[in-house]
């Protein structure tokens, strides 16, 4: 008997609660990283999960498509982080608000 | 000739276009070669309509009506209107006078301008004129008419500011294009009227052919009459628009002959008596001609008592002269009325071009005050300023008896005695003006200094031409079979239709000279030399009444006031409004926006993990609208 399909949904809804809580509870721009990466990986979750219940690989496809622009985003957003930090000497996310309005 | 009639339109247009362009390199030094050209261009107009005129009088009296086509001139659609020129015996009339009087005044004027800057202009604005009151009279519709009628306010403007450097020329112009506007707008709605009503401006539709009335009802007459009437008092000066002729004698000498006195000034009577059978239908139309007329002729000769400057004096008195006009007009004495245009701009040209040489001997001192005695100095000059103003005075046998006291003599023989008796009392004032300028100026003791010269021989000889007409033409115009003017112009106006009440001509006569030596016997008695301190003190010990007479019954000073004061506080009271009111919300739309932009920024904190929260919200909405949808 297959695992139910709200299994994999409730668990990536969770995963996701999590990284959404990382993003916003802490000013660290490294940690909010790492939430991202949690919230990316709940939704590859939910693709896989789908793409086995329609027996399609479709699903599986986009989950590899999102986990290289992920990698991709990554070196994107530690470079900029990297960049804050020389010039700022922290990587305090509520510090870097010069577009304010 | 009539064929070439467009030519006594085309050669001062073109000599106009001419000097203005190439008349600077004639003119350098002392040369004159301007004044000539256009003197001589102004005589070869003259010459073509003598001509027309010949062959006009060659034809049967019922066939004196030819209208030449030159071009066509608009086209639009359905509509096409051509560019025709009439020949009758009422515009070959107007166009021998403006030619005629025309000529004499471009000749008259090359030695009063001899010591002016830049005398091609002059010239050039007088031709330009001269092309557009011949396009006046000789128009065939109301359109060219118009045009010709615009044309020479254009140039009457340039001409009263042909001295643009003096203040007081500058303004005089303003104001006499500004207000004969008034008229022209009115005159404008009546063509829109007519046009309406006849969807054309062509006299034998608008005015009917020779013999039948125009088919209108006598509403629509009396509007359309009205507003042609308010055309001709802008033009004409007449009560109420009269205020612009006065200060127009700013304008050098020979354009006050000319423009204000002689030609665009009788364009109002003009218009009137060429209108004559649409004024006939509606007799309030016809009644009011009268009545703007007789108040004109009174209104103007009492002002022209109270004036010391010779040609404001004479400038009302054209006025008064232009009232009778159209008290004739208005009466129904057409003929008499072109007959009192045609001697008029003969002694009215001839006095102001007296009162030109005064001018032009004293260095430009005009005011009888500081005159006196020129008899000694100037012979000619006042010999011709007797003539004109014994033409004007109307004694017999001078023209002014035969066309003025005509009037006067009709209305009488037709029993209209307010007429009568109103204008014989304009009669008297006249002859008081006109004496009274004769004694205050050219009798008596020498009130100015040095020696006044006198004119050179072209600056005489023109008035010595004019002074024969305004003397005898008249008597020529009156009396002589073949060349009566009243019979000449019978298949345009109509025969004068002359009752026999009231007492016979010859009575009429004995009272009509009976009046004008009153009128001369009051002006000797208040301006005869030994009474010189006395009305040279008069302003001082009757305020009053010189100020009344002086400044025209105050009617200039009461528009200054509604303009000027009245009107400025309207302005005043206006902007007001729109500086508080209009600009107010204006400002207030503009602030709003300001106000409610300064709330939107909150949004942009610059804190990512807010945008975040953002996102988040945003996001979990649409899935709670996506699922609450479903």
């Amino acid at each position: 008997m297959r695992t139910p399909i709200a299994y994999f949904l409730v668990l990536s809804a969770v995963l996701f609660a999590l990284g959404s809580a990382g993003v916003l509870m802490r000013p660290n721009a490294l940690r909010i990283f790492m939430g991202v990466e949690l919230q990316l990986n709940a939704v590859n979750l939910t693709l896989v999960a789908f793409s086995r219940m329609h027996l399609e690989l479709d699903g599986q496809i986009l989950a590899f498509f999102s986990m290289v622009v992920a990698a991709a985003e990554v070196v994107v957003g530690l470079a900029i982080i990297v960049a804050v930090f020389r010039r700022t000497s922290t990587v305090d996310v509520d510090r870097a608000s010069v577009l304010r309005g | 000739m009539i064929d070439l009639i467009g030519l006594v339109i085309a050669i001062p247009l073109v000599a106009a276009g001419v000097n203005m362009l190439a008349g600077k390199r004639w003119s350098r030094g002392a040369g004159q070669g301007a004044g000539w050209f256009a003197t001589g261009a102004m005589a070869a107009s003259f010459v073509v309509a003598l001509g027309a005129l010949l062959q006009l009088l060659s034809l049967p009296a019922t066939e004196r009506t030819q209208v030449v086509t030159v071009a066509e001139w608009i086209r639009a659609g359905a509509t096409s209107v051509s560019l025709d020129l009439r020949v009758d015996p009422l515009s070959i009339t107007m166009a021998l006078v403006v030619t005629g009087v025309g000529s004499l005044i471009h000749l008259y004027a090359i030695g009063y301008m001899e010591h002016d800057a830049r005398p091609w202009r002059f010239f050039g604005y007088m031709n330009l004129f001269c092309a557009f009151m011949l396009a006046l009279v000789l128009a065939n519709d109301f359109l060219l008419l118009y045009l010709g009628w615009e044309g020479v306010g254009l140039c009457s403007y340039l001409l009263i500011g042909f001295w643009s450097d003096r203040p007081k020329a500058a303004r005089a112009a303003k104001k006499a294009f500004i207000t004969t506007r008034v008229g022209d707008v009115l005159l404008m709605l009546g063509l829109f009227v007519m046009f309406m009503h006849f969807g054309s401006f062509e006299f034998d539709t608008v005015l009917g052919r020779e013999g039948s009335l125009p088919e209108i009802a006598t509403g629509t007459a009396t509007a359309i009459s009205l507003l042609l009437l308010g055309g001709a008092v802008g033009k004409s000066a007449q009560l109420p628009l009269h205020v612009w002729l006065p200060d127009a004698m700013a304008g050098p000498t020979p354009v006050s002959a000319l423009i204000h006195a002689a030609t665009m000034v009788t364009a109002g009577v003009y218009l009137v008596v060429r209108s004559h059978t649409l004024f006939e239908i509606s007799e309030v139309a016809l009644t009011a001609v009268a009545i703007v007329g007789l108040s004109g002729a009174l209104y103007g000769g009492l002002a022209s008592i109270g004036q010391y400057d010779m040609k404001r004096a004479l400038a009302y008195s054209t006025m008064s002269q232009l009232g009778f006009m159209f008290l004739a007009a208005g009466l129904g004495f057409y003929p008499i009325a072109i007959s009192l245009l045609v001697a008029h701009a003969f002694y009215k040209a001839l006095l102001f071009l007296a009162s030109g040489n005064v001018m032009h001997g004293l260095h430009d001192e005009i005011d009888v005050r500081r005159l006196g005695g020129l008899r000694a100095d100037m012979p000619w000059t006042a010999a011709l300023f007797a003539a004109g103003a014994l033409s004007l005075s109307g004694l017999p046998p001078f023209s002014g008896f035969f066309t003025k006291d005509a009037i006067l003599e009709v209305a009488s023989h037709d029993g209209v005695v307010w007429a009568y008796v109103l204008g014989s009392l304009g009669a008297l004032i006249s002859a008081w003006y006109i004496a009274r300028l004769f004694f205050q100026a050219f009798m008596g003791r020498r009130r100015y200094e040095g020696h006044a010269h006198e004119a050179s021989s072209t600056m005489r000889a023109p008035l010595v031409v004019l002074a024969a007409g305004g003397l005898f033409a008249g008597i020529v115009l009156a009396f002589t079979p073949e060349g009566r003017l009243a019979t000449f112009l019978e298949p345009v106006l109509g025969p004068i239709e002359e009752g026999h009440a009231g007492p016979s001509t010859a009575v009429l006569i004995a009272i009509s000279v009976a009046v004008i030596f009153a009128g001369i016997a009051i002006a000797w008695r208040l301006y005869r030399p030994a009474n010189e301190d006395r009305w040279i003190s008069f302003p001082e010990r009757e305020p009053g009444m010189s100020g009344a007479l002086g400044r025209a019954f105050y009617v200039d000073d009461l528009y200054g006031w509604v303009v000027g004061t009245v009107g400025l506080r309207g302005a005043a009271a206006l902007t007001r409004f729109d500086r508080t009111v209009i600009d107010g919300a204006v400002n207030g739309v503009g602030r709003l926006a300001t106000w409610a932009s300064g709330l939107a920024p909150v949004w942009q904190s610059g804190k990512a993990r807010r945008y975040a929260l953002s996102f988040l919200g945003g996001g979990a909405a649409l899935l709670l609208y996506a699922v609450v949808r479903i």
